[in-house]
């Protein structure tokens, strides 16, 4: 599904991303890793398409196309979806007006049914119960004066009505407690399916006791320093990032001779 | 019949004699209309040499000369296109500026008395009430435009809201500045007394027929006492051949409440000054508004928020919205008068600017005397948020698309402060459609 080869991206010419390879197929869950300013929400923002990253080298295939000649809401339509760290508020368009578009935009571009507000109505009720959200909050506009806890159910509310068949989570349990850390992650994973692929950016192993990876993947310095299973996490949990950072220091001092 | 006024002020004291011989009225009014025509020609019309009028331009509009017509007799038009479900049977029509009974429907306005002015003036009922209140609030004196609109006095409307009466209906004028046969000029005037513990919702829409430049002038005159609540939303949409001048003066009694929401959409150019003077405690408003200008649009708002005695609240959030090469003038000033303690009063005003020809002025002033105040003002100039169009591209709306939203979403915290329902459905349609920003099914 995803096939990301030897990516560089770099924001203000600085460079963060530093050869990624990465791949995805349907029906897997992967945990990306890392420490704080080792590019994990970088990787998450390039594959949304952030205008402010640039891509410098390498490429990015999804489902065979070339992402990155995609723009992010054709990106969106295809399938793609980013759950935001930090989630944009629109003030005065309500969430049902805005979930409503964004549902028959996406409808129009693969040939669907659109559905009216009433129709519509129903969808999103339907879908509200994956994040325990109440009716209330479909008229309120999109993320003003929500909780932290709420902006992130909300965004799993937007994947619930989008279907996306990649989803990517970038530090969504960040700001979380356990009680909305464990409707989240319910939500997400009523979401996992043969189908689609979910990525989920994390700085902590918390997240993953309640959507468990098949692959963990750890990023530092803007590159994959070590793959694993879910047991990966936990290794990294007992051990901290400095083991890992420990580690590329070594085989980078091993290589030097080469040089 | 209509009497010709061209550049020089002396043909508005042509066009004022005929008018006087057209409809004499009792000796108060003659000494009204008289001085204020004096005061008009020895201000004349406001240049961009007084500070209030700096960024505002009436040279064309003193240059151009139109008709005053008294009556239109074939309307391209019919009342009921200006009206909404909720005050279909509760319209007040001016055409021109002439109170016109055969296209008003104040059946359901039961307890509230809406009538010409004219009419008022002369019927022992209201007489004195209108003599009491009429150019109180609305101060000519120093004012060459308001001076104008008293000079033409021959008609406008009365409204009364009797003591403890409480309007379940919203009245609507609707002011039809018609061009079809020439140039037009009127000048429509209205006062509104709401008595003690009394409430209405006032609908104003002002529109415009025909396709020669129209000169609306036009003075509202509020006054509300002790304890009475009026919602007023105030609807501007003439077309983009029309000069707009306009001024609505509100006076407040004690526990009064007084909220004012103003769309401003339509005009060449448009000007509104509202001014509220909170003269008892206990007082509350709301001075609310949205501008929308695009190409070849200049759209300025003054408003002054007094507030003479203590315990009084105001509040105020102003939104603008410029396309192309669109210029808007926002400049409120609130007063806080020496002695005028536990004020509370909010001032707000933000401007979004989609193109980089436009251009808006803005000025937010706090003048305070009392010193146990609460006070705060600011505002804002800027642009659709990048990042916001980003988080919208991933939820697969298109930037364009994107734009239109955040477009809606700006100007809807305005007019969703609008009283009447079917009238914020009509307006969110109105904006987009104005910005060429259509949304693709209705929000």
């Amino acid at each position: 599904m995803l096939e990301i080869r030897n990516l560089h991206a770099a924001i203000d010419g600085k460079e963060i991303l530093k050869g990624i390879n990465l791949t995805v197929n349907k029906g897997e869950v992967h945990a990306i890793m890392g420490p704080n300013g080792s590019g994990k929400s970088t990787l998450a923002k390039v594959l949304a398409g952030h205008p402010s990253y640039e891509v410098t080298v390498g490429e990015v295939l999804y489902e065979g196309r070339n992402l990155l000649e995609m723009s992010p809401d054709e990106r969106a339509r295809e399938g793609v979806f980013m759950a935001f760290q930090y989630p944009i508020e629109v003030p005065g368009v309500s969430n049902a007006q805005f979930l409503r578009l964004a549902y028959n935009e996406k409808q129009k571009h693969l040939g669907g049914e659109e559905l009216d507000p009433l129709e519509f109505k129903d969808l999103l009720k339907e879908r509200a119960k994956v994040v325990e959200m109440e009716a209330s909050f479909m008229s309120r506009s999109v993320n003003e004066g929500f909780s932290g806890g709420e902006k992130k159910r909300n965004e799993i509310l937007q994947m619930a009505v989008l279907e996306p068949r990649l989803a990517i989570l970038d530090e969504t349990d960040s700001g979380l407690d356990i009680d909305a850390l464990r409707v989240v992650a319910g939500g997400v994973n009523q979401l996992q399916g043969p189908e689609n692929a979910i990525i989920v950016v994390t700085h902590y192993q918390r997240l993953l006791n309640y959507i468990v990876p098949d692959y963990v993947h750890v990023i530092a310095d803007g590159q994959i320093a070590r793959e694993g299973g879910k047991e990966l996490a936990l290794e990294l949990e007992e051990k901290g990032y400095d083991w890992i950072k420990a580690q590329m220091h070594e085989s980078a001092t091993t290589l030097a001779p080469a040089n | 019949m209509a009497t010709e006024v061209v550049k020089k002020e002396s043909k508005y004291h042509e066009a004022f004699d005929a008018l006087k011989a057209r409809k004499p009225s009792v000796a108060w009014v003659e000494l009204v209309r008289d001085s204020a025509m004096d005061v008009f020609e020895s201000l004349g019309f406001p240049t961009v040499a007084n500070e209030e009028w700096k960024y505002t331009n009436l040279a064309q509009l003193a240059k151009e000369s139109f008709d005053i017509a008294s009556s239109v007799e074939d309307l391209p038009f019919s009342a009921e296109q200006f009206s909404f479900p909720e005050t279909f049977d509760s319209h007040v029509v001016l055409v021109n500026g002439i109170f016109r009974s055969d296209l008003s429907t104040t059946s359901q306005v039961e307890g509230v008395v809406a009538l010409d002015l004219f009419d008022a003036i002369a019927d022992a009922r209201y007489s004195k009430m209108v003599r009491d209140y009429l150019a109180r609030n609305a101060n000519y004196h120093d004012r060459g435009l308001t001076a104008l609109n008293t000079a033409f006095l021959e008609s406008g409307v009365f409204v009364l809201v009797p003591k403890n009466f409480h309007a379940a209906t919203p009245l609507q004028i609707t002011y039809v500045a018609d061009s079809a046969e020439a140039q037009t000029a009127n000048f429509p005037r209205v006062l509104l007394v709401a008595e003690e513990n009394s409430s209405l919702t006032l609908v104003e829409r002002f529109v415009s027929t025909g396709q020669h430049p129209t000169f609306t002038n036009a003075v509202v005159e509020i006054v509300l006492m002790d304890r009475a609540r009026l919602k007023h939303d105030r609807l501007q949409q003439e077309n983009a051949e029309a000069f707009h001048v306009a001024s609505t003066s509100a006076e407040l009694g004690h526990g009064s409440s007084y909220n004012s929401t103003a769309i401003n959409l339509g005009g060449k150019l448009a000007r509104h000054d509202i001014s509220v003077v909170m003269n008892h405690e206990g007082a509350e408003c709301w001075v609310d508004g949205l501008y929308v200008v695009g190409s070849d649009q200049h759209s300025d708002t003054h408003s002054v928020i007094d507030h003479k005695q203590p315990h009084c609240n105001s509040h105020q959030l102003y939104k603008g919205i410029l396309d192309g090469n669109g210029r808007a003038v926002f400049n409120g000033k609130i007063y806080v008068r020496e002695g005028a303690q536990k004020t509370d009063a909010m001032q707000t005003n933000k401007n979004l600017l989609l193109s980089p020809q436009a251009r808006v002025d803005t000025k937010p002033q706090l003048e305070i005397y009392a010193d146990d105040v609460k006070c705060a003002h600011g505002a804002a100039v800027g642009q659709i948020d990048q990042e916001e169009l980003f988080y919208l591209a991933t939820r697969g709306i298109d930037p364009k698309l994107g734009k239109n939203l955040l477009t809606y979403g700006f100007a809807e915290e305005v007019i969703g402060k609008i009283g009447v329902e079917s009238i914020r459905a009509q307006l969110d349609e109105a904006v987009l459609t104005q910005l060429h920003a259509p949304l693709p099914t209705e929000v």
